[in-house]
């Protein structure tokens, strides 16, 4: 199976006060063309930063990403990213939104007709045809979420990169953004890379998942592959013994081996954003509660993730 | 379409619910809130003025109360309508003269029209400081918007700016003319001067101290600018003047339209201030001329000027804040 993203010896150091900070230690993953792989683990360890240097927003300080043979050193359209908080333009319409993708992608290429129909399908794909001229102050959260999926898409992208997608929607949301996406999936059959800290959602929505150790020095602890039959229904898979194997196979690793103790604990996110349901097995549950404690280390990690992410 | 799904301002809102006949023992204690107490204040207000100025005997007279400054404000408007008629009256006559004496020799050339040169009236000079102000609010703009969003962009150029403006941005106007009337006198000295130098050296003024508001607030509202809209921009691969014009621009609209609006409410005082020292024809020269002039009505006079300058201030922050409104997307920006 040859790899369409290669991940090599990826390592990287942020400048602190107190001198460096080794974020990542060693970080090496292949992935290969129409895979679905979720990264999973406790808040801090380094997920978003493995995504923001596939993305090209951070650049490793060892090592580095080959996408398609070409070594990944800046952003581009062909990594799309979908964040965590939406991120529309709130000037402009959900239609305008994809739009300035779309020109951007594909100026020169699509006629103005073809760009307009393109605009019309993704927004289609992700439900949105009812309120595709609505500005995101006057749609929900899900569909903000929805509208930038569509705008992700839009770039048609070599891999789809997604930062804790639904991280901030309530669990009924989320259900049935999941589903749009698996949806999706099926009919695009994109690459995509996706952080979560939902346990449910990586078994449901995943090929494989990357299960990553504390930092700091985080790397990939153990790749877990699930192999369900597509298409998954999550109400027969609620009683399946194999889903509920890879489940805990997750859990256990989350919660056994990598149990985070006070001292190491560090709760980047805000407490607002865990909205995970009470049926769903959550990482980011036990971080906010931990993070309170943990306030000498994510001191110190906090402004180092934004100044770096930014 | 029915009343009820009439648009009314909000003002009316309860009139046309007392129309309707919608719970009107409610909308009546509303009428009172939002039309009756403003009106409470006002009569207040008058009365206390009456009372007041009653007691105060200046060297021109005693202070005018509202009545007397009523009866100014009708003199002035009249003075407005007699000066025009003469100036039309003389252009008349002139005219007239040309016609006769083309008829009495028709190879004359006819002479050339005099302009008419009466003194401006009160409307004149609210007319003439609305000009000023509004040159000088525009050319602060100009400055004040693009130098905000570079100085938003690049750290190291607020760094180097920052400075600067804090010192510049305290000091008044008045600190500022001398300077500014000196150095158009040594440098603007063109035989055939588009603009009078007394109205460049107010416009000027006026664009020193306008100048920051805008400058700051332009500055603040792009280094806001969300980081996640910052990495969309990236990930587009947007250029430089694309991510300025797609992305910087349209989300600090909000705050550059508050910063203009606090930059046009100091360009009117400031304007009023300049006119007086310079003695730029406005509402300031008015206020002044009256002043030197001491006849009886000169207070009640300066008073319509000193009402004047606020009705217009409030009728330029109200226009502001309209195109706010209709400009910026974030609905939700403070805008009272």
């Amino acid at each position: 199976m040859a790899a369409l993203l290669d991940i090599t010896g990826v390592s990287i150091e942020f400048k602190t006060d107190k001198g460096p900070f080794k974020a990542l230690d060693n970080v090496n993953l292949k992935i290969a063309e129409g895979e679905y792989v979720s990264l999973i683990g406790h808040s801090g360890c380094g997920k978003s930063t493995v995504l923001n240097i596939v993305a090209g927003l951070l650049q490793a300080t060892t090592g580095g990403v080959v996408l398609e043979g070409k070594e990944v050193n800046e952003p581009g359209p062909e990594r799309a990213v979908v964040f965590q908080n939406h991120s529309l333009l709130p000037w402009l319409t959900a239609y305008q939104n994809v739009e300035l993708a779309v020109k951007q992608v594909f100026r020169g290429q699509k006629s103005r007709a073809e760009m307009k129909e393109w605009i019309e399908y993704n927004l289609h794909l992700v439900h949105m045809d009812h309120a595709m001229h609505k500005r995101p102050d006057e749609i929900s959260g899900g569909m903000k979420q929805r509208v930038g999926i569509a705008r992700a898409l839009a770039m048609q992208p070599k891999v789809l990169l997604m930062d804790e997608p639904f991280g901030a929607l309530d669990a009924l949301t989320r259900a049935h953004l999941q589903d749009s996406l698996m949806e999706i999936q099926r009919e695009l059959n994109n690459t995509v890379i996706m952080i979560t800290h939902d346990v449910d959602e990586a078994v449901l929505l995943s090929d494989r998942i990357v299960m990553m150790t504390n930092g700091p020095a985080a790397t990939i602890g153990e790749i877990l592959s699930i192999e369900l039959d597509r298409p998954r229904d999550r109400l027969a898979l609620a009683d399946d013994p194999q889903y509920n194997h890879y489940r805990h196979e997750v859990l256990r690793f989350l919660y056994e081996k990598q149990r985070k103790t006070d001292d190491s604990s560090a709760g980047r996110k805000p407490p607002s954003t865990n909205t995970s349901a009470a049926t769903t097995a959550s990482v980011a549950d036990e971080d906010s509660a931990k993070s309170v404690t943990a306030e000498s280390v994510s001191a110190v990690v906090t402004p180092l993730h934004k100044k770096h992410v930014a | 379409m029915a009343i009820s799904q009439l648009q009314v301002p909000s003002w009316l809102e309860p009139f046309a619910r007392l129309l309707r006949g919608d719970r009107p023992g409610e909308q009546i204690v509303k009428v009172l809130r939002h039309v009756g107490l403003p009106l409470l204040g006002m009569a207040l207000f008058l009365m206390l003025w009456q009372s007041g100025a009653a007691h105060v005997n200046t060297s021109l007279g005693q202070l005018p109360g509202p009545a007397q400054v009523w009866e100014q404000a009708g003199n002035l408007k009249d003075e407005h309508f007699a000066e025009r008629e003469k100036a039309v009256a003389f252009y008349q006559r002139q005219e007239a003269r040309n016609a006769e004496r083309m008829a009495e020799n028709p190879d004359a050339k006819p002479r050339p029209i005099r302009g008419y040169t009466g003194k401006p009236t009160f409307l004149d000079q609210i007319g003439t400081s609305l000009k000023t102000v509004m040159s000088g609010f525009v050319l602060a703009s100009l400055i004040a918007i693009p130098l905000g969003i570079a100085i938003g962009l690049s750290g190291a150029l607020y760094s180097a700016v920052n400075p600067l403006v804090q010192v510049f941005k305290p000091v008044s106007p008045l600190a500022w003319l001398p300077l500014v009337t000196i150095v158009v006198a040594a440098v603007y000295t063109s035989p055939e001067p588009m603009f009078a130098k007394s109205y460049v050296v107010s416009v000027l003024t006026v664009m020193l101290c306008s100048l920051w508001p805008t400058l700051i607030n332009t500055a603040v509202g792009v280094t806001s600018v969300s980081t996640d809209l910052n990495n969309v921009s990236k990930v587009l691969r947007l250029t430089w003047l694309e991510h300025i014009r797609k992305i910087v621009l349209p989300a600090s609209v909000p705050m550059i339209f508050t910063g203009l609006r606090l930059s046009l409410g100091t360009a009117w005082m400031v304007l009023i201030a300049a006119e007086m020292l310079a003695q730029n024809p406005g509402l300031g020269k008015f206020v002044w001329d009256e002043f030197q002039n001491g006849s009886s009505q000169s207070l009640g006079r300066i008073m319509v000027a000193v009402l004047t300058i606020g009705l217009i201030g409030y009728v330029l922050d109200r226009c502001m804040l309209g195109l706010q409104r209709w400009v910026s997307w974030d609905k939700n920006a403070i805008t009272r």
